[in-house]
Order: C-alpha cells, then sequence, then structure tokens
C-alpha cells in the first residue's frame, strides 16, 4: 500500500460496510462498552456470577464470528495456508468472544438491576 | 484519553466531509502535512472517469484552488473491473461492478458526457464527439484501452453464454455475468476448457489465469473434476512475465494438472464446430473445445494513437503514449501527463498501479502551478491478488527490476496461496478502489 494512515483505514472501512452502517456498529461497541463500565462503576464490583456466565459464553462468540466472516467472505476452513491466515481467524475468535462476553455481562447487570448488598 | 480525542477529532472530520464545504477541511487533516491548496486557474482537462480519471479529479480539486477542472467521460456507468473476475466465477451478480460515473467526481469540476474524439497537443486541444472544443493547459490522459475484439476472427460478443460455452468476462459487467454460466455449465457437462492471454500489453495480467484456476477449482468442488480437461495456452515462453511468478504458477498448474502450452496465441474461433485456431512459432494450430475463455488484444483508443501521443518505435500497433517511466509525463508534452493502463510503460495495467500513478502525477503537476518541481517517482509497481481458487490466493506485488515488492513483508508471503489474500480480494479491494477514486487512500 502506498500510504497507510488512521485515515486510511477508515476510508476503507467506510467504503466496505457504507458509512451509515459502519459508524453505527462503531457507535454500537462504543455504547455496549460504556454501558459495561457503567454497571461496573455502579455495582462497584465486577460480580463473579456473571463473570463467569459472560466467560461461559465466549465460545459461542467466538465461533459466531468465525462463521460470519467465512460465510461473508465464501471461503471455508480448509482455505487457510500459512500461519498469518491462524492469526487472522484466532483474532476473529477473540474479538468475537470478548465482544460477546462483554455483551453478555451487561445484559445480565441491565435486567437483573443492581445486586443486593450482601 | 488522548487517544480517544485523536479519535473523535477524526470521527468529527469525518462527519464533517458530509457537508460540502468541510471536505477540503476534513481530507486536510487526513493527510497530515500536507500544505494549503495551491491557488491558480489553470485549465486541467482530464480524459476519462474510470480508475485513474476519477481519482485523480478528487485528488486535484482538493490540491488546488480555482482550477477550472473538466472531465470527459462518455460512458454513465463507472466499471469495477477487478470484480469481473468474481462475477465470472459465479461469486457476485453483474450489479457488483456497476455504479454511476458521476457519483465519484467531486463538486465543483465539469463533467461532460462525452468522449475525446480528436486531440491535439500542438494546439492542446480536445474535440468532443458531440463537437465541443476544449483548450486546456495541461492534459491527463486516462481513456483505459480498448478490447480489440474484432481481431479474433469468427469471434462476437453476442455469441457469449452457456448455449455456445464461450466466456468473454473482459468486456463488461453483463458478459462477465454471461461467462459465469458458461463456466457454470461447462464444469457441470465436462469436456475441454480452453483459456489463454493475447500477445499485446494487457491488463491485469494475471485475470486469465485466474479465471482458469477458478474453473478448475469450481469443478472439483462439483465432484466433475475428472470428466473436465483444462489447457491454457500462454503467449510467450513464460506463464507470467515476470520469471519468479511464472515458476510459481507453473508449479501450480503441474500440481492441478492443468495443462499449458507456449506461444499459442488465439487467431480465431469457429463457434459451430467449436474450434479454436492459434498462431505458433511452427504455424497454426486448432483445437476443439466445449469451452472457451477469450481474452482479446489490447490497444489505446483509436482518438489517442492519431493523436501523435504514443510512441514512434515501440508498441507501434497498439499506441501506448510516451510517458516517462518514472515522472508518468509526457516525453515531448510536458503539459501532458498519463494515468493508468494508456501509459506506455513496461509493466503497470492494473487499478493497484493507478494508485501508485495517482500521487506522481498529483506531486509534479501541483508543484509545477505552485511554481516548484515534483519530486516523486513511480517504481512500476503493479500487483494482483492471483486467484488460485475460491478461498485463496497469492498477493503478488512487483515492480519495473521484477523485484517482488510485497506490502506486508514477512505477514504476508508473496507466492504462497493464503486465504488472507483472498480476503484481500474478496472484501478490502473494492473498499480500498472505492476509497482511491474519491481520492483518499
Ligand atoms: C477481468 C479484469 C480483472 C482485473 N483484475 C484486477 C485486479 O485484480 N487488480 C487490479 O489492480 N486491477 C485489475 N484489473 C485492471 C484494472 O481494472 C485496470 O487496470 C484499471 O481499471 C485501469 O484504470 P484506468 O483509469 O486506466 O482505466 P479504466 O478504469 O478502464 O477507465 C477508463 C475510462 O476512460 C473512458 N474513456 C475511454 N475512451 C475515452 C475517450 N476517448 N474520451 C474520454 N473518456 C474515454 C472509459 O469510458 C472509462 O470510463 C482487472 C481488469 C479486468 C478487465
Amino acid at each position: 500500500m502506498e500510504e497507510f494512515s488512521l485515515m486510511t483505514i477508515l476510508a476503507v472501512f467506510e467504503e466496505m460496510f457504507g458509512r451509515g452502517l459502519f459508524w453505527a456498529m462503531v457507535a454500537l461497541a462504543v455504547a455496549i462498552t460504556l454501558a459495561w463500565v457503567y454497571v461496573l462503576v455502579r455495582d462497584r464490583s465486577l460480580s463473579m456470577r456473571k463473570f463467569l456466565l459472560a466467560q461461559l459464553s465466549m465460545p459461542v462468540g467466538g465461533v459466531a464470528a468465525v462463521w460470519f466472516v467465512l460465510v461473508m467472505t465464501n471461503s471455508s476452513l480448509r482455505d487457510l495456508g500459512g500461519p498469518i491466515d491462524g492469526i487472522v481467524l484466532l483474532g476473529v475468535f477473540a474479538a468475537g468472544a470478548v465482544g460477546f462476553a462483554i455483551l453478555v455481562y451487561v445484559v445480565q447487570s441491565l435486567l437483573r438491576g443492581r445486586p443486593a448488598d450482601s | 484519553m488522548g487517544d480517544i480525542d485523536k479519535l473523535m477529532a477524526s470521527r468529527r472530520g469525518f462527519l464533517g466531509l458530509a457537508g460540502a464545504g468541510g471536505a477540503a477541511l476534513a481530507l486536510g487533516g487526513a493527510r497530515q502535512g500536507q500544505a494549503a491548496p495551491v491557488r491558480t486557474n489553470a485549465r486541467i482537462l482530464i480524459l476519462g472517469a474510470g480508475a485513474g480519471g476519477a481519482a485523480i479529479a478528487n485528488r486535484l480539486s482538493e490540491r488546488l484552488d480555482g482550477a477550472e477542472i473538466t472531465v470527459l467521460d462518455g460512458r454513465a456507468q463507472h466499471w469495477y473491473q477487478p470484480g469481473f473476475t468474481l462475477i465470472a466465477a459465479g461469486l457476485r451478480g453483474a450489479d457488483y461492478a456497476v455504479s454511476a460515473t458521476e457519483r465519484w467526481l467531486p463538486r465543483g469540476i465539469t463533467f461532460i458526457s462525452e468522449y475525446a474524439a480528436e486531440l491535439d497537443p500542438e494546439a492542446s486541444r480536445v474535440t468532443t464527439t458531440g463537437g465541443q472544443r476544449l483548450d486546456y493547459d495541461y492534459l491527463i490522459v486516462a481513456t483505459g484501452l480498448v478490447l480489440d475484439w474484432d481481431a479474433i476472427e469468427g469471434f462476437d460478443l453476442s455469441m457469449v453464454g452457456p448455449e455456445t460455452g464461450i466466456s468473454a468476462h473482459y468486456a463488461s459487467p453483463e458478459m462477465a455475468e454471461k461467462s459465469w454460466h458458461a463456466l457454470d455449465r461447462f464444469t457441470d457437462e465436462g469436456g475441454v476448457g480452453l483459456f489463454g492471454r493475447p500477445a499485446t500489453e494487457m491488463k491485469c495480467a494475471g485475470a486469465p489465469v485466474k479465471i482458469c484456476f477458478l474453473a478448475e477449482d469450481i469443478a472439483t468442488t462439483k465432484g466433475n473434476r475428472d470428466r473436465c480437461e483444462f489447457v491454457y495456452n500462454a503467449q510467450a515462453q513464460n506463464l507470467f512475465g515476470v520469471p519468479v511468478i511464472h515458476h510459481r504458477v507453473r508449479q501450480i498448474m503441474d500440481e492441478r494438472d492443468i495443462t499449458y502450452r507456449y506461444e499459442h496465441v488465439l487467431r480465431a474461433i469457429d463457434p459451430g464446430a467449436k474450434t479454436a485456431t492459434y498462431a505458433t512459432p511452427n504455424g497454426d494450430v486448432t483445437d476443439r473445445w466445449d469451452f472457451i475463455n477469450v481474452v482479446p488484444p489490447q490497444r489505446a483508443p483509436q482518438v489517442i494513437r492519431d493523436s501523435g501521443l504514443a510512441w514512434a518505435d515501440r508498441w507501434t500497433d497498439q499506441g501506448w503514449i510516451e510517458v516517462d517511466t518514472q515522472t508518468l509525463r509526457h516525453a515531448r508534452y510536458p503539459n501532458v501527463f498519463g494515468i493508468g493502463d494508456i501509459n506506455g510503460v513496461p509493466k503497470g495495467k492494473t487499478a493497484a498501479s493507478v494508485k501508485f500513478h495517482i500521487p506522481v502525477v498529483e506531486d509534479h503537476l501541483v508543484a509545477e502551478i505552485a511554481g516548484a518541481e515534483g519530486t516523486r517517482l513511480y517504481d512500476g509497481y503493479t500487483s494482483c491478488p492471483l486467484i488460485t481458487r475460491v478461498g485463496r490466493a497469492m498477493l503478488v506485488e512487483f515492480d519495473y527490476q521484477d523485484n517482488l515488492t510485497p506490502s506486508f513483508p514477512g505477514l504476508i508471503a508473496p507466492l504462497e496461496e493464503l486465504w488472507i489474500s483472498w480476503l484481500m480480494k474478496e472484501v478490502a479491494l473494492k473498499a480500498t478502489y472505492n476509497a482511491m477514486l474519491r481520492g483518499r487512500a
């Protein structure tokens, strides 16, 4: 690539999804992260029960993310050809897993409200 | 926090883009350290609004203040040609590669929906197909090339489709889709498939190889590989002009039992008898086919060939313009530049090369207008994600010296069949291309 700047990467992502959808997705990710920070601050602790369920849901998020990418790009696992492909796939899995875990944690916290002081 | 500030600032910059007034500001911020727009009243004429024409129009309208920029292109549709390969392999519909030409052009310029019919570089004047006379101070030639279908005896574009088994995906998005139906049927029913490339310079020299690999892969996936035979006809004594890539392609063809022949140039086809005639050093050879992919000789548009801009002693049957290989400025008319396929340079007929032509022409033109001298040089960079099957590609990039010039050295191996290289072609290439058209990549 000729020039690789943050702006180039953002421009490419905007073209990929369309400007509206791309920024809507960014906004959603930011909103979920902010909601997570909010419930952490509100509850003043990380609830181990919610955290456990969130962790257990990680593989689901990871597999879903990998499946989504493979379907969207007409590829299959047999197409992995070198180490970089494995790394990319792990990255997709990790992003899906972490994102989904945070989502699960936040949804539990918001649905169940503040824990009783016990 | 600092990072978040930066992100917010850039994001605001982007939102500002939506408003016309904000555009220059936001983009100015994008390219750090770039000088303020240069004031001028120069008349700049751009021939063609394809990959090169649209992109340079956007860059110049940002870099120059007050310039009279005119873009000439008679085709209302813009074609994203790298997508033709995906269409011809049944992975996308024809509309994937089609958009409105005007959509990519900046505001504040003049777009004339006509072709150049006459070009007189002595008088610095172009006459359009509608008879308008346009005088210019600077001319940028970005007309791309024309496909010389008539050079293939017996062939006509109306023949393309599943009934005949003829494929011609270079022609247009619609023809690429018809070519897919031909390929789909061939890989269902089996038979002999012929592939190959012309003896002239051509755009994306990897594309004829890609469609051959894709066809073989599709037949394999359908479980019909043993009923199909694949023959690739190279025009020279190699399968690709860059030696190291030639060897790799040959190796893959060997592995996948694809027959290849050197110095076989398609001369004529007989759709009734289903035969093709190739010119070879030992005379004509005629073969039977059930499927044939036709890629014709490629030349400069007639108006360019008649203009006196072409090389007098090189590519005389093709007519590419005589530009300096590094500055892309015309050798005899210093107020003329070339971008893209039309350039008479040894490599560089890809959209990826256009991306590297743009900053060079932009630099030399804007510098001259500002009373200075440009410094950026084009090194022959050419790239083509060489698809080897659905899901894998090799990201081959090279320069004038036949050196490999990987963009991601140590990360993405150029001669390895990788999924990530496929992702680049399948997902990132069109987005990068579009960003380039807008002058943002
Ligand atoms: C099947 C196929 C696959 C390809 N795959 C790849 C790939 O994977 N990667 C890659 O980088 N590149 C690829 N390319 C090549 C790439 O599309 C071209 O190199 C690129 O589009 C060249 O840009 P350009 O501006 O020179 O020409 P174009 O994009 O072709 O635009 C030329 C424009 O000029 C206009 N024009 C023509 N004559 C006149 C005239 N007389 N007056 C005014 N306007 C005129 C035309 O209407 C057209 O709009 C592929 C091409 C094909 C056909």
